[in-house]
């Protein structure tokens, strides 16, 4: 079993990267780009005993206490 | 009064900040191994620059699981002094012992420089030998130093007067242009609403000597051994 | 061992010739298996055996009497004084860094810094010298700004996070780089006399340890392609490229200094190009020992790897450790408390064979002999000519032609009297060989450990030694268009000033590493280059007595057919006697007199006033410049003058004169620096030769002194009985910078109107192509 979690900056965050790719795409001649944002993608191979409750909850915990720092992240998981 | 400088590992400005406390400061100082736990023989405690556990996943993420971070908690709560220099604040951050966190810098590359801080206050153990409103000049050397927080912990931070350095050209003067990481506030250092934890970006352990460059850092480290040696004396 | 028959296409893979593969047979007496060939073909390259350039090597003086460690090891060692020995090396990461700038040029500094750790020395500083095609060119321009801001960020990225300041170097551009950067990488350690380790497998029964990261398929062949020349299809080699981790490597450091500490180990290599294949053979080698290894124990980041992938890996922060018997637990514990990975992987055994084993099958069976000192050795053809970008027949064509109408010829300007300096000066100092590179080194951290006295920018950098009074100097130099007109004048130029920069900051020269980069050593002319600049090297290391302690070559620098000027890099270390004696090229008050020591010729035809203002190019000025004459005996006048100088403590300033000439190093004088507002200055400067030599002129053996009224009749004297040629050119002060030439004033220019172009113009051309990079 795996649990995708996506890691993004808040919205009210700004994101100097976000903005610099944002920027550089266009140099590409990418237009109408209303905003770019990045963030991290994780993927954790979990144990198959794990049913998908617990996956979830166990990712969910990570996501929150690990892979992101809430003051200035979101974070969402995804099981499969 | 003892020192004591954690050591996480990927620490790279331990030996900087050990230096300075025992040729400049005169004092005792351990290097303490994050895995130790036991601090009960220090007064204060210094976490240092450098890219603890390689600043992977983010600047200071995964040094506030080692052991000794609870003990620093402890440590905290108990009224002693906590020094977060650099990576050190962006552990502080991340503990949560301090508010807000450290993002990229609005240039996005990494910047090493010696930048001007202006002094907000000396109420804190760390400031009281220096002069409200003067001007330092200290090194920095970090990649994310920007300092953000919600509108509501800025507030306060303002309000409780928190907010220990500001980023500011030679002046004095807090300018967009003197804001070398685009920090909020301009903000440079804070400290916690108990007042004995700070965190600051820029690097007082690297101007402590004219050769170097400045010795404008010492103030903070002479405001603490001060503070120590008062509170040695009250006991 | 494997039976596969080895055809000539495999042979090409591995860039072995038939011939050599007929040696390859004789040595083993019989057929090789292909973990064998592998072997062979890691060790005998190039980059590894040093085939084409050892015969010449061996002409560089390489002993003295600070030298403690001549070339051979991981890096070679000087005695700096109260028992503290400087270990330092530089090396190429050319190739990789073109394939993937960031990583490239990352693991670079992984590499040097674990050349120096190997030793037993704490890294004290590193720097890098750089060199990239033209940033606004027009068919390169944008990929030449992005693999600037690539390497940097790489290079950054991996000194900023170990924790050793990265404090100078040097950075230029010309397009004969443009599909070829240069990336080389220095680095220096310090370590006590007495502690010194060596990459020895000594003590038959002894065991062999694996530290450091797990191994992976990458990299593999890496030695190879470093010496290969540059196609379209390398650049689909990338995945070869290795991914570095500085965060292992500082533990790395701390572990492999711990354990050295401990007495337990008894040598130690470390495992780069060509991975385990080269650190256990050259271990054995050096020791006269034999060596066995298991590979089913070495720690594997991927699965179902083969002897031959985990012989020619190239994954990046491993070492190779041979430990006292019984004490290898003392080693594991101690990477262990490092979490790292420690396990004995084999031991030293008798005779000379490196004997490999794989799930209980001997996989290589091979005389240690046989791949070091057996490997073949060149000696190439060679031929006198041009051997720079100019070699590439398409190219050279079009440049003779247009050369030969050159020669003579005075510049393509208006008359003297419509010549506007200020205007000339301003385009100098603007342009980006010459501006100032403080967009480059404010990305590295410069001054971690506390010990860096003089700031990147200046003529040589200065880290202090903490536990002494003494401090080091140290400066990369290279100039690739000197070296390609004329090899032999270039090399002795580029030691020489190196030598001077160094002499500029108050310190003796003491010893050098060089990084020797060409083109193709199986083009005569690129040979013949390569033995002018060996000896001209020799003859300059000899008048300063600076030995050569250790280097690197780095050939094959060739991208579709067109190779690189021949640009051999120097990095000269330094000795100060008392850091309190250090001085900086900075004017530092008003009213200071301004002296040259030196003469100034007609030394224009290859300089940056030729290309940046009569606009010739790299190919016009190899053809039809010529290289500035050094004079080595005055040379060592100029230099010694200054340190006596600079040691009785008379000095407020010294500045070797070089890139733009006497205007342009006066100008960086008046500059402004931490601690120091700008000066302006007013000189006059005499002579016979026409004005934009006077101004602009390059010629060696020059600097720059400032000092009090007070000094006066003791530099004088010092200058005489140097018997160096002593000009007093004018007083420091005002905010302009007003020169003179027999009384007319040809330049006259805010110094904050200058200050700003020279600062902003890397910058301002870069800014776009930073956001990409530091996106990454």
């Amino acid at each position: 079993m795996k649990a995708k979690v996506y890691v993004t900056l808040k919205p009210s965050v700004l994101d100097p990267q976000g903005k610099a790719i944002q920027h550089s795409v266009e140099l590409l001649g990418f237009n109408a780009i209303a905003d770019v944002r990045q963030g991290k993608y994780f993927e954790i191979e979990l144990d198959d005993k794990l049913n998908e409750q617990s996956a979830r909850e166990s990712a969910e915990r990570m996501a929150r206490e690990v892979l992101s720092n809430p003051v200035i992240e979101d974070y969402r998981v995804e099981i499969e | 009064m003892k020192f004591g400088v954690i050591v996480f590992p990927g620490s790279n400005c331990d030996h900087d900040a050990y230096h300075v406390i025992s040729k400049h400061v005169g004092q005792p100082v351990d290097f303490i191994w994050h895995r130790d736990t036991d601090l009960s023989s220090y007064d204060a405690v210094i976490i240092p620059g450098g890219f603890s556990y390689g600043d992977y996943l983010r600047a200071g993420a995964l040094a506030r699981f080692s052991p000794v971070m609870n003990s620093v908690k402890d440590f905290a709560a108990r009224g002693r002094l906590v020094l977060g220099i650099c990576n050190g604040f962006q552990i502080l951050c991340e503990a949560g012992l301090l508010p807000g966190a450290l993002i990229r810098n609005r240039d996005l590359h990494f910047i090493c420089e010696h930048i001007n801080i202006r002094v907000e206050t000396t109420e804190t153990a760390f400031t009281n030998r220096l002069r409200a409103g003067s001007v330092l000049s200290l090194p920095i050397a970090h990649a994310e130093g920007n300092y953000v927080c919600d509108d509501k912990t800025l507030e306060e931070l303002q309000r409780e007067d928190r907010i220990i350095f500001r980023y500011c050209d030679a002046g004095g003067e807090t300018t967009g242009e003197a804001n070398p990481n685009g920090s909020r506030d301009s903000i440079a250092g804070i400290c916690n609403s108990a007042r004995n934890v700070l965190g600051l970006m820029p690097h007082p352990e690297r101007a402590c000597e004219d050769l170097l460059g400045s010795a404008d850092g010492s103030g903070v480290f002479s405001s603490l051994a001060d503070t120590l040696a008062a509170q040695v004396s009250v006991y | 061992m494997n039976p596969e028959a080895i055809t000539s296409e495999i042979l090409s893979t591995h860039n072995l010739t038939e011939e050599e593969f007929a040696r390859i047979k004789e040595l083993l007496g019989r057929e090789p298996g292909l973990t064998e060939l592998g072997i062979f073909s890691v060790m005998w390259s190039e980059h590894c055996s040093y085939k084409s350039s050892r015969i010449h090597l061996k002409r560089l003086p390489t002993t003295g009497e600070r030298v403690i460690v001549p070339p051979g090891e991981n890096a070679g060692v000087v005695d700096v004084g109260d028992g503290w020995c400087a270990a330092f090396k530089v090396e190429s990461h050319n190739h990789p860094s073109f394939i993937e700038p960031f990583q490239g040029a990352a693991t670079g500094v992984g590499g040097i810094l674990r050349d120096v750790f190997t030793m037993g020395a704490r890294p004290l500083a590193s720097m890098n010298s750089l060199r990239f095609g033209s940033l606004d060119q027009q068919q390169h321009g944008r990929r030449n700004r992005s693999l600037l801001a690539g390497v940097v960020a790489g290079l950054a990225h991996y000194g900023n996070a170990f924790g050793v300041p990265t404090i100078g170097g040097e950075v230029a551009f010309d397009d004969a780089y443009a599909l070829n950067p240069l990336v080389n990488a220095f680095a220096l350690g310090l370590v006590r006399r007495d502690q010194i380790f060596f990459g020895k497998a000594t003590g038959v029964g002894n065991p062999v340890l694996y530290v450091g990261a797990k191994t992976g398929r990458d990299g593999i062949h890496g030695a190879t392609m470093a010496s290969a020349e540059f196609d379209e299809e390398a650049m689909e080699k990338r995945p070869t490229v290795q991914v570095g981790d500085p965060f292992l490597e500082k533990l790395l450091l701390e572990a492999c200094l711990e354990a050295m500490r401990s007495g337990a180990v008894a040598g130690i290599q470390d495992m780069g190009a060509a991975g385990l294949t080269s650190s256990s053979c050259e271990m054995a080698a050096r020791a006269g020992t034999g060596i066995e290894l298991d590979l089913s124990l070495v720690p594997q980041r991927e699965t179902g790897m083969t002897a031959y992938e985990m012989l020619l890996s190239e994954s990046q922060e491993r070492m190779l450790i041979v430990a006292h018997k019984g004490r290898e637990r003392e080693v594991i514990d101690i990477f262990r408390k490092w979490d790292l990975d420690a396990v004995v992987i084999g031991h030293v055994r008798e005779g000379s064979n490196m004997v490999v084993v794989h799930n209980g099958e001997t996989v290589a069976d091979i005389p240690v002999a046989a791949l070091t000192d057996e490997a073949p050795r060149y000696e190439r053809e060679m031929k006198a000519g041009s051997a720079g970008g100019s070699s590439a027949l398409s190219v050279r064509a079009r440049t003779i032609e247009r050369a030969s109408t050159l020669a003579g010829e005075p510049p393509a300007l208006p008359a003297d009297a419509a010549l506007d300096y200020n205007d000339f000066l301003l385009r100098l100092i603007s342009s980006p060989n010459i501006a100032s590179k403080e967009w480059v080194y404010c990305q590295y951290d410069h001054m971690v450990r506390t010990n860096t006295v003089v700031l990147p920018g200046a003529d040589a950098a200065v880290v202090r030694i903490k536990e002494t009074r003494r401090a080091l100097a140290m400066c990369l130099d290279g100039n690739g268009r000197y070296c390609a007109a004329n090899p032999r004048e270039g090399a002795k130029l580029i030691v020489a000033e190196a030598a001077r920069n160094v002499v500029c900051v108050g310190a003796r020269p003491l010893a050098i590493t060089n990084c020797l980069n060409f083109a193709s050593p199986e083009r005569p002319e690129v040979m013949w280059s390569f033995s002018e600049v060996i000896d001209g090297m020799a003859e300059a290391c000899l008048a300063f007595n600076t030995p050569v302690v250790s280097g690197n070559v780095s050939f094959y620098n060739e991208t579709e057919g067109r190779g690189i000027l021949p640009t051999p890099v120097i990095g000269m270390v330094g000795l100060l006697e008392d850091v309190r004696r250090v001085i900086q090229h900075g004017f530092k008050r008003a009213g200071d007199h301004i002296a040259l020591l030196g003469t100034t010729a007609d030394d224009l035809s290859i300089s940056e006033y030729a290309a940046t203002i009569e606009g010739r190019t790299t190919d016009e000025m190899i053809q039809g410049g010529r290289v500035p004459v050094v004079d080595l005996e005055r040379e060592r006048a100029v230099q010694e003058a200054t340190l006596r100088a600079a040691e009785s403590g008379l000095l407020h300033s010294a500045h070797d004169c070089s890139d733009g000439g006497i205007a342009v190093a006066l100008a960086e004088c008046c500059f402004s620096s931490l601690n120091r507002s700008a000066i302006g200055a007013e000189v006059d400067l005499g002579g016979t030769i026409e004005i934009p030599a006077r101004l602009f002129s390059e010629s060696p053996s020059r600097i720059i002194l400032s000092f009090d009224e007070a000094a006066l009749g003791q530099i004088e004297e010092i200058a005489a009985r140097a018997n160096c040629p002593l000009t007093m050119l004018g007083r420091t002060g005002g905010n302009q910078l007003s020169i003179k030439v027999d009384d007319e004033e040809v330049i006259n220019i805010s110094v904050t109107e200058l200050e700003a172009a020279w600062r902003t113009s890397l910058a301002t051309k870069l800014r776009a192509d930073v956001l990409v990079a530091g996106a990454e």
